[in-house]
């Protein structure tokens, strides 16, 4: 199953409908679910594909253990989430200049995360194509190295001094 | 639980920057906590997290989200972290952002807590607004970033992954 998640707050067309272009074509039969972003009445709304606009926490985390590739926006919960499951994360930034974003935060955790193992990012439709068929055909496997399930303990530590300071 | 343990308030809203929260869970583990975030479905998390990391005495609260551009949705936030806040009297108040987080911080300035601002590591290439704001009113302003960090603050001590 492919896993779609675009974040809490806003919707994210492009990658929504690059998925959606995905789904008609090159990965007709692919098990795919989305959960989308609270919408407008312009916003995209995908048709080769099941989707919600938000699920609860819990289903969240059911649908990333379910999947064998996740496709996201830039953002940190399904980054964080993947690289501690061990999942290939196929991520698009959202950009300011596309109305897409405040700022363009996303773009800057897409250069720094982009050499993470596992972690494959795309910019459009061609790209996130080539991705999924490539990861799909090589057999999805999960990541040797699963991240920790807490923070580095040099920042736990430091936070941990500040509390119990006199 | 006594006067000896100290009690944190781990504020964070929901999504980014709640996962990031529950990351630091180690660095409270011998304190009693209050999480806070903006989403009630979260409770189970927390209570999860709290047991993996060993914290003594852990408890949950869910407050309205805001951000800039909702302005009654950010006075309601404010007024139900100042609620929880005066109830709970934590001595440390943490927070990884955004909205919820920076009023936490300031609110807990007022009733002389101990203050934490870890600016989100989604912000690599420059702090967030809210962290420039808050960061000179917390006791300790870190960076996730060693690149950003500078002499006045915020400080680099590592990150949540």
């Amino acid at each position: 199953m492919i896993f779609l998640a675009v974040g809490t707050q806003l919707p994210f067309d492009r990658l929504a409908r690059a998925l959606d272009g995905w789904c008609a074509q090159t990965g007709r039969g692919r098990e795919v679910f989305g959960q989308i972003g609270k919408m407008g009445p312009e916003s995209f709304r995908p048709t080769h594909f099941e989707w919600q606009a938000q699920i609860a926490p819990d289903q969240f985390n059911t649908k990333m253990q379910q999947a064998d590739v996740i496709v996201s926006h830039a953002g940190m919960g399904t980054i964080i989430t993947a690289l501690n499951l061990g999942k290939p994360l196929v991520i698009m930034a959202r950009r300011a200049h596309l109305n897409e974003h405040r700022n363009d935060h996303q773009h800057g955790t897409v250069k720094r995360f982009r050499e993470r193992e596992g972690v494959f990012a795309v910019e459009n439709e061609k790209e996130l194509s080539d991705t999924l068929v490539k990861l799909l055909a090589d057999g999805v496997e999960m990541q040797e190295e699963r991240i920790s399930r807490f923070a580095d303990e040099s920042l736990t530590n430091a936070l941990h001094e500040l509390i119990h300071k006199h | 639980m006594g006067k000896s343990t100290p009690h944190v308030m781990a504020v964070a809203s929901a999504g980014g920057h709640w996962i990031q929260l529950t990351r630091l869970s180690p660095a409270w583990r011998d304190c009693r906590v209050t999480y806070v975030t903006t989403n009630p479905d979260l409770r189970n998390m927390a209570k999860d997290v709290a047991a993996a990391a060993g914290v003594k005495q852990a408890d949950f609260h869910s407050v309205a989200d805001a951000n800039r551009s909702r302005k009654f949705r950010l006075l309601l936030s404010l007024l139900q972290i100042a609620f929880v806040m005066l109830r709970q009297r934590p001595d440390v108040v943490i927070t990884t952002g955004a909205a919820p987080g920076y009023f936490a911080l300031r609110l807990g300035r007022l009733i002389k807590c101990r203050t934490v601002w870890v600016d989100s590591i989604a912000n690599a290439d420059e702090l967030s607004l809210s962290g420039q704001m808050a960061g000179k009113h917390a006791d300790l302003w870190l960076t996730q970033w060693e690149h950003l960090a500078l002499p006045e603050g915020p400080e680099f001590h590592g990150a949540v992954v």
